[in-house]
């Protein structure tokens, strides 16, 4: 498997409780070289995050037959590479609204650039969600050019330390021991 | 200008599908996600889709049986019709789901039970079409790479 040193590859974690919706989410996403992890809930998504729905963080010590992963894991969210959540607005149980709320509480996931889908054009849903966190809002049906708008959000948070090989002018590699 | 015959036929169809607004612009959107790596795409969505709708419309149709009428279960039932229906572009069967909303919104019962018979008539010659035109795709598909143009 090559690793491509110039395609970060961003991992999107996509939220939805409707079949056909995360089936296109899915390869609209994956279609601009996110990898991609789709759910059909807001709970399931806490889940696959790790946090327990009530509470942030540090719970796992409290929980010994919590079946999410262990609390190093948990510390550094980096290792579970979740690098933005995408989810629709109108979900039974939990709205996407709800775990927008949820994410922003936890210390954990807090940064992590969630942007919310919805059918429904209402400037005060979209302005609240705006307002409480999110980095953008889709109407749906979602297409390419809504996806294309992910990237900036993603390259925001990316941490620095990317290796690159260093290059003359001429574009020969400099090894270390010359 | 299309050579193969069933092509040809292929892309007639498809153009009255949009013409006689069955189909709108998201339908495009699904097949510019179609390609060598995911090449039944569309049809996958489709098939995704009427296996949605046969459980909405069980769903509309038991809920339209009891008296009277739960106008917010109705209208729920219908928002998940209407989301599908955007996302494949089932133009028609979309304005029938928008206007049954209204029906619910105003408390019409008998608005909701008219135009759902209406949708379910606009859903049916909907998929009557696509499946026609899948049908057709999955012929001219092999036909293309047999019959190349001298």
């Amino acid at each position: 498997m090559e690793m491509a040193v110039d395609k970060t590859q961003f991992h999107v974690l996509a939220v939805d409780d409707s079949l056909i919706d995360r089936k296109l989410i899915e390869r609209l996403l994956k279609t601009s070289s996110f990898q991609v992890t789709a759910v059909d809930s807001g709970i399931k998504a806490l889940e696959f995050l790790g946090l327990n729905d009530d509470d942030d963080d540090e719970d796992e010590q409290r929980d010994s037959n919590s079946e999410s992963i262990s609390s190093d894991e948990d510390q550094d969210h980096q290792d579970l590479g979740v690098n933005l959540i995408i989810t629709d607005y109108c979900m039974p149980g939990m709205t996407g609204y709800d775990l927008l709320k949820k994410i922003k509480k936890s210390s954990c996931f807090k940064d992590i650039p969630v942007v919310i889908m919805s059918s429904e054009n209402i400037p005060s849903r979209i302005n609240r969600c705006l307002e409480d966190g999110a980095e953008e809002f889709f109407l749906k049906p979602v297409r390419l050019s809504d996806v294309n708008k992910l990237r900036p959000h993603l390259m925001k948070g990316r941490s620095k330390d990317i290796d690159f090989p260093d290059r003359t002018r001429s574009g020969c590699l400099i090894s270390t021991g010359n | 200008m299309e050579r193969n015959p069933l092509r040809r036929q292929l892309q007639i169809m498809r153009k009255s599908l949009f013409d006689q607004g069955y189909l709108d612009e998201q339908f495009v959107q699904l097949e510019e996600l179609q390609d060598d790596s995911n090449p039944n795409f569309v049809e996958e969505v489709v098939t995704l889709y009427y296996r949605d709708s046969a459980r909405l419309i069980l769903n509309l149709e038991q809920a339209l049986e009891r008296k009277p009428y739960n106008f917010n279960k109705l209208d729920a039932y219908m928002h998940q019709f209407k989301g599908s229906s955007s996302s494949i572009g089932a133009k028609k069967v979309k304005a029938e789901s928008t206007l049954f909303r209204e029906y619910c919104k105003s408390g019409n019962g008998e608005g909701c039970m008219r135009c759902f018979q209406q949708l379910k008539k606009e859903y049916a010659t909907l998929r009557k079409k696509l499946e026609a035109y899948f049908q057709l795709a999955r012929q001219a598909g092999p036909m293309e790479t047999a019959c190349r143009p001298k």
